[in-house]
């Protein structure tokens, strides 16, 4: 959208990714407030950042895959596993550190996305989000049953990373190292989106018969786009995993996947900032709804079971709605706002 | 391992066969006509076997009458699942589709386990006699045998209605074109709540049928998960195909449970083994036996 008074007059000033001072200057002050609020978060309020921080490395990851490129995945939960098992199989098994187990888990997850990507190269659509949605299962097979890398049902304890002597104990100190990656990985991303590579994605999703044509090469560009998401995916199940210091299996079964889903749609398909309001949505909902089951548990003993029960449903219901009443997510609506602000009050 | 015991498999497979064959009937009508793909299938089962043990054992209703109320509830929770949630969603991409049944799976779940609980319930009196006949020399259990034929004769009767009937073919047509059959004077939305209400029936009685053989618990949802290995093994839009997938699932995922844990001593197969299956299938005959392929020219 072009508004009055807003006049690019080449092509590097209408990419630029901060496009106004004032921009900068709300994104400095944004980054530095990621830099300085967990000091004052305590014990489960620093945890749900942290947790939120890796959520949108792993929202960031899905929505290349899925909102920039097209493909349907309901396997990031076992891609997540995946990338936390490699890390704890090389951290704790293999005894190397954290530094190399993390991008191992990157790696390796991008491999074994790619595998279960090439199904893509024929199948579209429902196809694939049937095929993904096998992969997860399988993969959640595996990590039951290959005991002597997962540990099987007991699972794995994994280590906090350190460096030199010091070791990143405490939450906080392990809070910027997440924080560090995950701005690393979203400006990435970001400008991924700005390449040719990006592009591509975008023409794939967008009409991919016409890509071919314009000599995309859609085998080449939609296994890249799984690999790379399945990397996402990977490092920000490795740093899950060493933030709980334990891996198991249940953490990454098929809910985490509809989670993740749930949340670059609601957040906003095709758009990395969707990504992370999504990701922060979903992380912040369980906790608001269990906060909001402990006062009417307190208040009617009575009703405290059923909204327990209810918890699932009442995700499953926000989601409904949303794709009901909100069908382009957050983003959207981010968008709607700030161009009603811009112009406020003349309008025309 | 004996012919006898394989042949015990590839019964009891083939009775499980024959439910999945009914889920993946209900998940075939609702996506033939409306092209809609329906996670919550397997929830669907799950409230139709609920809601009979309510009536039959809760309230002591009759079993005609339990069944009868089941599949009247079955219908109105259809359509009003269409009406309310699935028609405003007419036009949306297919991935916003897929996650709202996804949400709507979650909320049965929940309602479920919020009025029922987690524990495994059993159907009392029992529907079908507990006796054994004997097939082929091998002890069968009676109840298997009929939930075997009530399932086949449901599969009958619903290919039948579609071949012959005006409705069906009113539904057949709107799966084609729903602009060409909205002219003809169909009604396209009668046509996705009809497809609707059948697909909800199908799976509710599938669900009584199996809450009458193992009972009933809030994992019950797990065959909705095996619609997909056996619809696409049959083609997604190919009522004959969900049947015969349906059954080779069943049969396959015993009889490969069976000999993973006599040679392999493997326990566990039995989830993996369809998905494994399903990968495969798409790897090499995507649109499955039956399925119509979609060609694309530019």
């Amino acid at each position: 959208m072009q508004y009055c008074g807003d006049f690019r007059t080449t092509y590097e000033k209408d990419i630029k990714i901060l496009q106004t001072p004032f921009i900068k200057v709300c994104m400095a002050l944004f980054l530095a407030f990621l830099l300085v609020v967990p000091q004052f978060l305590k014990g489960e309020y620093l945890w749900i950042l942290l947790q939120i921080m890796i959520a949108v490395i792993g929202a960031v990851g899905i929505n290349i895959l899925t909102g920039f490129t097209g493909q349907i995945s309901l396997g990031q939960g076992a891609f997540l596993g995946v990338g936390a098992y490699t890390s704890a199989y090389v951290t704790a098994k293999m005894g190397l550190s954290f530094w190399v187990g993390v991008p191992a888990a990157g790696l390796v997850t991008a491999m074994c996305g790619m595998v279960f990507g090439i199904p893509s190269l024929r199948l579209k659509g429902l196809y694939l989000a049937i095929a993904t949605l096998a992969s997860q299962f399988i993969l959640e097979w595996i990590f039951v049953r290959w005991e002597p890398v997962t540990g099987g049902s007991y699972g794995i304890t994994i280590p906090r990373p350190s460096i030199g002597g010091y070791t990143f104990g405490s939450d906080l100190s392990y809070y910027y190292i997440v924080f560090v990656v995950a701005v690393v990985m979203v400006l990435f991303a970001v400008n991924l989106m700005r390449t040719k590579t990006g592009r591509a994605f975008m023409a794939v999703r967008d009409h991919y018969i016409s890509a071919e044509i314009m000599g995309i090469n859609l085998y080449k560009y939609r296994l890249l786009s799984f690999g790379i998401s399945s990397f996402y995916a990977g490092v920000a199940g490795a740093l899950f995993g060493h933030s709980l210091k334990f891996v198991t299996s249940e953490q990454f079964n098929i809910e985490v996947s509809v989670v993740y889903l749930a949340m670059i749609i609601i957040g906003g398909l095709g758009s990395i900032m969707g990504s992370i309001f999504g990701a922060v949505f979903m992380i912040l909902l369980p906790k608001i709804l269990s906060v909001f089951t402990m006062f009417v548990s307190a208040d009617f003993p009575s009703v405290a079971k059923l909204a327990i029960a209810f918890e699932h449903g009442i995700f499953g219901l926000i989601i409904v709605l949303f794709l009901i009443f909100e069908p382009d997510g957050f983003a959207h609506r981010w968008k709607m706002v700030k161009a009603y602000w811009k112009l406020y009050p003349f309008s025309y | 391992m004996t012919t006898q015991y394989l042949m015990q498999l590839v019964i009891s497979g083939l009775v499980i066969g024959s439910i999945y064959s009914a889920v993946a009937l209900g998940f075939v009508i609702i996506y033939k006509a409306t092209r809609v793909v329906n996670f919550a299938q397997g929830e669907l089962l799950m409230v139709g076997a609920y809601v009979c043990y309510a009536f039959l054992v809760q309230m002591h209703v009759p079993f005609w009458a339990a069944l009868l109320l089941t599949i009247l509830f079955s219908m109105i929770l259809a359509m009003s699942v269409e009406r309310l949630i699935l028609r405003p969603m007419i036009g949306e991409p297919i991935i916003s589709i897929i996650m709202v049944t996804i949400g709507l799976a979650l909320v049965f779940r929940s309602i479920v386990s919020a009025i029922w609980g987690t524990e495994i319930l059993v159907y009392e009196p029992k529907l079908f006699p507990q006796q054994m006949v004997n097939i082929g020399g091998l002890p069968v259990s009676l109840e298997f045998v009929w939930c075997f034929v009530l399932s086949v004769f449901l599969l009958a009767v619903f290919s039948v209605f579609f071949k012959y009937s005006k409705a069906g073919v009113a539904m057949r047509a709107t799966a084609f074109n729903q602009q060409v059959a909205q002219s003809m004077g169909i009604s396209v939305k009668h046509i996705f709540a009809l497809s609707w209400i059948i697909s909800a029936v199908v799976s509710g009685i599938g669900g009584v049928l199996i809450g009458n053989i193992n009972g009933i618990n809030s994992s019950l949802y797990h065959f909705g998960l095996k619609v997909f290995p056996a619809t696409i093994l049959g083609g997604l839009d190919s009522i004959l195909g969900a049947a015969l997938g349906g059954l080779i699932i069943g049969i396959l995922e015993n009889l490969s449970d069976g000999v993973f844990k006599a040679y392999f001593d493997l326990s566990g197969v039995k989830e993996v083994v369809p998905f494994v299956f399903l990968v495969i299938i798409l790897m090499i005959k995507p649109y499955g036996l039956f399925g119509t392929k979609e060609i694309e020219r530019v």
